[in-house]
């Protein structure tokens, strides 16, 4: 913790022991997959959002249910990063880490800034669970921990002590050791128990024992920090400035549900999801199941492919229809897909991106959906494709795909990712002002109605049967111009891949003029898209300080481009694309503007450190640039 | 949606549409055309409140053909498009047009699903035991030892019994009729036409160009009655040219009794509304040529229906809870205030 800016003593505070405040601190609890990381991860965060600091966190889990016990494989971690000031990213590094066991401590500790506080359950260092994580010494009796402030604590043998009233048996108890851990931490951050014991028993209010015993474990540990001598200092973050409003805790999953069911209120239509369970993107599956009262309608269909037809007869029907999914689940969609784009039906498909090809890192972050769903289809088969940038921007974008859907008549791609999905950051609340208006056209005139002639924007009319007199039947196979017969003309053919196309590239009269943050033209532009804004951001934000020559482009609409990118990236000597895959966009901008386009691509399953993005600025600057 | 035109005094023209009807002359897709038209205008259907919904292959251009909305989709999807048809607006009348390679080879999946549902959908199954739009492949409902442009030293493959399959994915209505039979074709349609639930109509269909006569046993005008018997609730199994034949249960075993020597009392009784299917079943496993194919309604029963489930959960959601606000959506969970 080096960054503290002053150490005072608090009065009316019950512990003597003196508290330093920090701008901001990034903790991340890790342990064995069954140990409640996440759970614990998620109140730390709440508790800290509650207080006004910003958060942004970073769930990193494995794709086993539950990996062999106590093993490399098994490490569950939550990343929670927390500060006085507004942030972007979960934290390259952490300053606290919560280890649960040895596997936890030797996955994660190359995490942890030097001197940074490890803080580890001691009794987990058994010989048994040494020899599951592979360490061929008791890490805590050798000196290769020399660089960090280690705390050891007995953190299951106090929670057996503490929750012996209880009765609970000794596997019970021992499982409420996560809860001591966070009771520490807040001891250690000076965080309110109340919210969590809250928490606790409305969770637990069928199990009273297990309520208890999780409420006196927190006490527990909360105590520990207070009255052992282990702790010397604590900590606090103060309030950030963010923007007055109310305040609310969103992963990017739960902001992408909360933003479909708003669409479907701005549209007045009901809410249609029909979709495959598929990791990252079941959440919002589970989340719209819970909508009911919104008028979603939820169909967990037999498969991908069902999941993507049913939105096609929804919209048919006249739905906002809706379907989500992930890289594998995205790849056997496609066909029905293209059938959506050659009928001309608004839906809205959410591919919340996973490390691919194939089954890939299913738990794990990566943007290399991109090429897929902008030329992933037979034919020439345009749709619009939009990427949110940040957890509660998922809300937004949702709303921002249906609009689009809805008054372009097309399906539209809605990119997330296993980053924004499971991370979470603040969302303020908007007032019912602030949203858009989505405004539906259909057809009603039956004497003059034609399915496929156009309005101003290039969209076809929306007629949905139960409707009068708008009787029409349309398909897969290609249509006439203007009567939606089936038609196999060849300049008919022609023409009406011209008007797919053209009709995707009004879609950019949509697109406001793009920001370019920090240089407006000079040595280096930096260019994003997606999930990858916070690290980037920041990166840019800290070479600005340091008056570099960079600006950074981050691009909501991917497909199709902002009208004003090429102008922009003309007015820089070099072009740095950033993103999590092997350089989609990067080739897509390179063919499209002719740009000697350079590519940042990191491929391991998580985000950009901000550090990774600086090094590539300052090695492409040479000097050049300060 | 409440605009709707009066559809009665509508008569059958006024369900056919301009297009031109592409099929070969003399395909059995014609009469199913004809009879589902007829059916419609004497139910008085609401053209503005049909649907038809049809994969890929021959039997699919069926919906351009019907003055009603129709979406002509992609090869074995047309169950799951209708489902979420039906999810959109319960009120409408969908009907699913398929064949033989698009309901039970790519689109076997749906097929299992929508029924296993009982989506109120009414699902025809237009049955030639062969490909035809891509010109004469064996299907999967082709006789094993079929010789087809891809099978030409004789199909390998088992085929599949769509009836079978129907009951094993618990149907609530299933039928099984031959195009040329025409009038038994309307009363079927009808009957599946007043169906809660899922409907499955198997329609013996003839292709006179790749798999001409495959019925011919059950369509001969002389022939055809020692080949099938009819299926009519509460009466016994009764067939051949002159009514003298008859089906016996033997143990588990169906088989044909002479009624010279049997009396009709010991025949089985077809009961339609059993609860438990086995009979059904055991009725849909009579092929020719050991048995007389059963034609006529198998199982008829009442269950549940998915889009009644589907609102009835939003009914009660909404009932409970009021009509969900934004105001209210936005705030739930723990939110906090910054001054």
């Amino acid at each position: 913790m080096g960054t503290a800016t002053s150490t005072k003593t608090k009065a009316k505070d019950k512990s003597v022991k003196p508290i330093e405040e920090l701008p901001q601190a990034v903790v991340r609890f890790a342990g064995d997959s069954g140990d409640g990381m996440q759970l614990v991860g998620s109140q730390f965060t709440a508790a800290s959002a509650t207080m006004g600091n910003d958060v942004a966190t970073f769930p990193d889990y494995p794709a086993e249910i539950r990996a062999p016990l106590g093993t490399l494989a098994g490490v569950s971690g939550f990343q929670v990063n927390f500060s006085s000031r507004d942030i972007h990213t979960p934290g390259d590094r952490v300053n606290v880490l919560v280890a649960m066991n040895p596997a936890a401590l030797k996955v994660c500790v190359g995490e942890l800034y030097e001197g940074g506080m490890l803080i580890v359950n001691e009794d987990e260092f058994t010989p048994a669970n040494l020899t599951r994580a592979e360490c061929e010494a008791n890490p805590l009796e050798t000196d290769e921990l020399e660089g960090y402030r280690v705390f050891r604590v007995p953190m299951t043998s106090q929670t057996l002590e503490a929750v012996k009233e209880t009765g609970l048996g000794p596997k019970d108890a021992s499982r409420c050791k996560n809860f001591y851990a966070l009771g520490l931490l807040y001891w250690l951050f000076d965080r309110p128990l109340e919210g969590t014991k809250r928490w606790v028993n409305t969770k637990f209010n069928r199990v009273p024992m297990v309520a208890r015993a999780n409420t006196l474990a927190l006490e527990a540990g909360y105590a520990f920090g207070e009255k052992t001598d282990v702790f010397t200092v604590r900590h606090r973050v103060e309030r950030a400035s963010l923007r007055p409003g109310m305040y609310r805790n969103l992963t990017g999953n739960q902001a992408a549900a909360i933003g479909l069911v708003t669409a479907g209120r701005l549209a007045g239509k009901p809410v249609f999801y029909g979709s495959y369970p598929i990791t990252p993107a079941s959440e919002i599956l589970h989340e719209l199941a819970s909508y009911k009262s919104h008028d979603v309608r939820v169909f967990q269909a037999e498969d991908e492919i069902a999941a993507m037809c049913s939105v096609i007869g929804a919209a048919f029907a006249g739905a906002l229809a809706v379907t989500g999914t992930s890289g594998p689940g995205m790849a056997l969609k496609q066909e029905a897909i293209g059938l959506g784009v050659m009928t001309e039906l608004p839906c809205v498909i959410v591919d919340v991106q996973r490390g691919g090809p194939s089954t890939g890192l299913p738990t794990k972050t990566e943007q290399s959906d991109l090429w897929q769903v902008i030329l992933g289809r037979n034919g020439d088969c345009p749709l619009p494709v939009i990427a949110a940038q940040s957890p509660a921007d998922c809300f937004w974008t949702a709303i921002e795909a249906t609009r689009i859907a809805i008054k372009y008549m097309t399906p539209v791609v809605m990119l997330s990712d296993g980053y924004l999905a499971n991370g979470s950051e603040p969302w303020r609340i908007p007032d019912e002002a602030e949203l858009p208006k989505i405004e539906v056209r259909h057809a009603s005139d039956g004497s003059s109605f034609e399915p496929y002639t156009r309005d101003g924007n290039g969209a076809r009319p929306w007629a949905i049967p139960g409707m009068a007199d708008l009787r029409h039947r349309i398909g897969g196979l290609e249509k006439a111009d203007i009567t939606g017969n089936v038609c196999y003309v060849p300049e008919n053919h022609q023409r009406m891949t011209e008007l797919r196309a053209q009709k995707t590239a009004n879609v950019a009269r949509d697109i406001p003029a793009t920001e370019v943050f920090g240089a407006e033209s000079g040595e280096l532009l930096v260019v994003s898209w997606g999930g990858t804004f916070g690290a980037v951001r920041t990166a840019i934000e800290q070479a600005a300080d340091a008056e570099k020559s960079v600006g950074h482009v981050h691009l909501r609409w991917v497909n199709p481009l902002p009208p004003d990118l090429g102008a922009i990236l003309k007015r820089f000597r070099q072009v740095l694309v950033c993103e999590l895959n092997m350089g989609q966009l990067q080739s897509l901008l390179r063919s499209r503007y002719l740009v000697d386009a350079q590519g940042l691509h990191k491929v391991m399953g998580r985000p950009f450190r901000v550090s990774d993005i600086l090094e590539k600025v300052d090695e492409l600057l040479g000097g050049a640039g300060s | 949606m409440s605009d709707t035109t009066n559809p009665s005094g509508l008569n059958v023209k006024q369900y056919k549409t301009d297009q031109q009807v592409k099929w070969c002359p003399g395909c059995g897709d014609h009469a199913i055309l004809v009879q589902l038209q007829k059916v419609l205008a004497a139910n008085g259907a609401d053209r503005d409140r049909t649907v038809f919904v049809s994969g890929i292959g021959c039997s699919s251009r069926f919906p351009y053909y019907m003055d009603t909305f129709g979406f002509h989709g992609i090869h074995g999807r047309a169950p799951a498009i209708a489902t979420g048809v039906k999810c959109a607006n319960p009120d409408l009348d969908v009907w699913v047009i398929t064949g033989d390679g698009d309901a039970l080879s790519i689109g076997g999946n749906h097929f299992l699903h929508v029924i296993r549902r009982n989506v109120g959908l009414k699902i025809i199954l237009f049955n030639n035991r062969i490909y035809g739009l891509t010109k004469g492949q064996y299907s999967p409902t082709s006789e094993f030892g079929t010789r087809t442009k891809s099978s030409p030293a004789g199909s390998i493959d088992h085929p599949i019994h769509p009836i079978s399959v129907a009951i094993g994915a618990e149907i609530t209505f299933v039928a099984r009729v031959v195009d040329r039979d025409v009038h038994h074709l309307q009363y079927i349609l009808e009957r599946a036409a007043a169906h809660k639930g899922t409907a499955f109509i198997e329609v013996y269909q003839n292709c006179q160009v790749y798999n001409n006569d495959a019925y011919g046993y059950a369509t001969d005008r002389q022939a055809k009655h020692d080949h099938i018997v009819y299926l009519e609730p509460g009466k016994p199994l009764i067939f051949g040219t002159n009514r003298d034949k008859g089906i016996r249960l033997n143990g588990e075993e169906p088989e044909v009794v002479d009624l010279a020597k049997v009396s009709p009392d010991d025949l089985v009784i077809h009961d339609e509304k059993a609860e438990d299917p086995s009979m059904a079943f055991r009725l849909a496993r009579m092929h020719h040529p050991e048995y007389p194919v059963p034609l006529g309604v198998f199982r008829a029963v009442e269950k549940p229906v998915y889009e009644d489930l589907l609102m009835g959960q939003i009914e009660a959601a909404q009932q409970k809870s009021g009509p969900g606000s934004l105001r209210e959506l936005f705030s739930s969970g723990d939110a906090w205030k910054v001054d």
